[in-house]
């Protein structure tokens, strides 16, 4: 396709965007008013000052849920973001009742097809597939259209050399798709086995939160597993475990700082620096015997 | 229903030994009889998905210690995970299928109260899959088939499981066992809960019995995440598609091992026999494959789950 036909079509996309995000509603990562008040540690703000802070609190730097256009925003170079399947679907493989309204109200509020955005693009000057997961559609939770995204970029990344970056943000398997959201645990992990053997470098980013089916595949497979500070991470949620042991968790439990500690995690990084690290690592891993 | 069924059946049976010789006995009897031969229709009939969990979950139902026993010889059980622990809720080792050298993996309920706490009701922890993988490395070093068996409310949702690393312990499973360059049948044997589930069933082949269940989540979990409340259960195996049938249907299963009527406890020996059958001729079929078509495969098969539409960009 022409590419100034296609530029034009991406910004009358981003209008129309935008132009319906206007009419139905603002961001939900942060409520719509003009003061904030950090969950964590009680102080207010105002959103602008929030969000020149790349949605960090200024205060006790909690790190607060964005969207993942914002987050691809945050790490890739500018202009050079590609999308890739966008628009892609799923039907409603179990005629689940009521999933169709869900599905709907979650793209009317996300101005999003769906739970997550694959793409193609370049940090610090060197080429890498990307994907972002949005916790703000059906809690990013992956049925048949995310594993299918998620998987039809690592295929493209195997195909085409490419370092891979996912960051997560999901409550796990998406229930209304049953099964077939299960087996998108397999064919993900299945198209990363054949990453790795290319010998590609896989980067997983945990963000809040990082939970069940997505945890229990590519989010922990990652080459490099990097966590956002205090990010929710687990495979059962918090609420399903208590209930198991039937005492109160300890403080802490399933954060970012757990996790590390136990193992699972070579760094927590601040947003305002995940850019940078992403870029030392894509160096780090760019070399090889032929240069 | 199914339950009713159950419970009016046991107590025919109690009748029936009681009952002497006179003439009211015999007449008694052959009364018995007749309603036993009518429950026992009633059971072969139309089950719904409720009714499958519950025989999917019976107690008497045979489990992975009852079938390698039945298919295999010179069994070996191969334990712990070389790190750190040895987690009884799976079982793995090697054994002899009709004559050659195969690796069994599987979950392990245990029978009665005593076996199936000490193996956590077949609720497996990292350990167990990482049991499981090395068994699985290994079959691959020596060129052994991997036979699983799947029967598992779940990976088990514990503190320690977390601070272990579930999530990690069973994406790997999943990593490696796709790659795998020896054929791989799945059996879906009772429940197929979640994740925990899909650990074993990474397959070339997933061969579900008519009455096991296979989900995203067991019914009451899927209940309580989507409408809170954990006792619309039987609604929830209603919607889920959760049956061998659906599961046919959907593509996930391949192949339904029919069941006696009323549960394959009612004859164990009819199951065992049908699918020593079944099985040997899957594997015979997938030995014919290289070790690389057979990865391919299983990659493929995967890769197909669930279909999506691209309608216009928007």
């Amino acid at each position: 396709m022409n590419p100034f036909l296609q530029r034009k079509e991406q910004l009358f996309s981003l209008e129309r965007r935008n132009r319906r995000s206007r009419q139905t509603a603002a961001p939900r990562q942060v409520p719509d008013n003009l003061f904030v008040q950090c969950p964590g540690c009680g102080k207010g703000f105002s959103r602008l000052a929030l969000a020149s802070n790349l949605y960090v609190c200024p205060g006790c730097g909690r790190h607060f849920k964005v969207s993942a256009y914002y987050r691809l925003s945050l790490v890739l170079d500018s202009g050079s973001f590609e999308e890739l399947n966008r628009g892609l679907v799923s039907n409603d493989p179990l005629d689940f009742p009521g999933y169709g309204a869900k599905l709907e109200a979650a793209r009317r509020v996300t101005g999003l097809t769906e739970g997550v955005i694959t793409a193609v693009g370049r940090i610090g000057g060197m080429p890498a597939a990307v994907a972002a997961l949005d916790s703000r559609f059906l809690m990013g939770s992956m049925g048949v259209a995310v594993g299918e995204k998620i998987t039809r970029l690592i295929e493209h990344a195997t195909q085409n050399r490419l370092p891979l970056v996912i960051f997560s943000a999901s409550g796990g398997a998406r229930m209304q798709e049953g099964i077939l959201s299960l087996m998108q645990m397999a064919k993900t992990s299945a198209a990363l086995q054949r990453h790795s053997q290319a010998g590609l470098l896989y980067i997983s980013v945990m963000t809040d939160p990082t939970t069940g089916g997505v945890t229990a595949s590519f989010a922990s497979l990652g080459d490099i597993a990097i966590a956002e500070p205090g990010a929710l991470i687990g495979f059962a949620g918090p609420r399903v475990i208590q209930q198991t042991i039937g005492q109160t968790l300890p403080e802490g439990f399933q954060s970012a700082e757990y996790l590390q500690e136990h193992g699972f995690l070579d760094a927590i990084v601040p947003r305002g620096q995940l850019r940078a690290v992403l870029v030392r690592l894509l160096r780090l891993h760019g070399r090889r015997a032929e240069a | 229903m199914i339950r009713e069924i159950e419970t009016q059946l046991a107590a025919i049976e109690r009748e029936l030994s009681s009952l002497g010789t006179a003439v009211v006995d015999k007449l008694r009897r052959s009364q018995l009889q007749r309603d036993r031969q009518e429950l026992e229709a009633a059971a072969a009939g139309d089950l719904s998905p409720a009714d499958r969990v519950y025989l999917a979950r019976h107690p008497g139902r045979p489990n992975i210690d009852d079938y390698t026993a039945a298919l295999f010889q010179e069994l070996f059980e191969q334990r712990g995970d070389r790190q750190c622990a040895d987690d009884r809720s799976i079982w793995a080792g090697i054994g002899l299928f009709h004559g050659r050298p195969v690796t069994v993996v599987g979950h392990s309920k245990g029978k009665g109260l005593e076996e199936n706490v000490a193996r956590n009701f077949g609720m497996p922890n990292p350990e167990g899959y990482r049991k499981a993988l090395r068994a699985m490395e290994q079959a691959e070093k020596f060129g052994r088939p991997i036979i699983t068996f799947v029967d598992t409310p779940g990976a088990y949702p514990g503190l320690e499981a977390e601070a272990r690393g579930q999530g990690e312990a069973i994406a790997r499973l999943l990593m490696r066992m796709s790659a795998l360059t020896v054929p791989v049948i799945a059996v879906v044997i009772g429940e197929g809960g979640s994740g925990g589930a899909l650990a074993l069933s990474v397959a070339n082949t997933v061969i579900m019995l008519e009455n096991a269940v296979y989900s995203v989540l067991s019914p009451e979990g899927f209940a309580s995440i989507l409408w809170k409340d954990s006792s619309r259960m039987e609604e929830a195996c209603g919607v889920m598609k959760l049956t061998a049938r659906d599961l046919l249907e959907l593509g996930v299963a391949d192949r339904i091992l029919p069941e006696p009527s009323g549960g394959a406890h009612r004859d164990p020996q009819a199951v065992f026999r049908a699918l020593d059958g079944l099985l040997w001729s899957r594997l015979r079929q997938l030995e014919g494959l290289t070790g690389s078509q057979l990865a391919a495969a299983r990659y493929e098969k995967f890769r197909g789950m669930g279909t999506v539409l691209c309608p216009s960009e928007r």
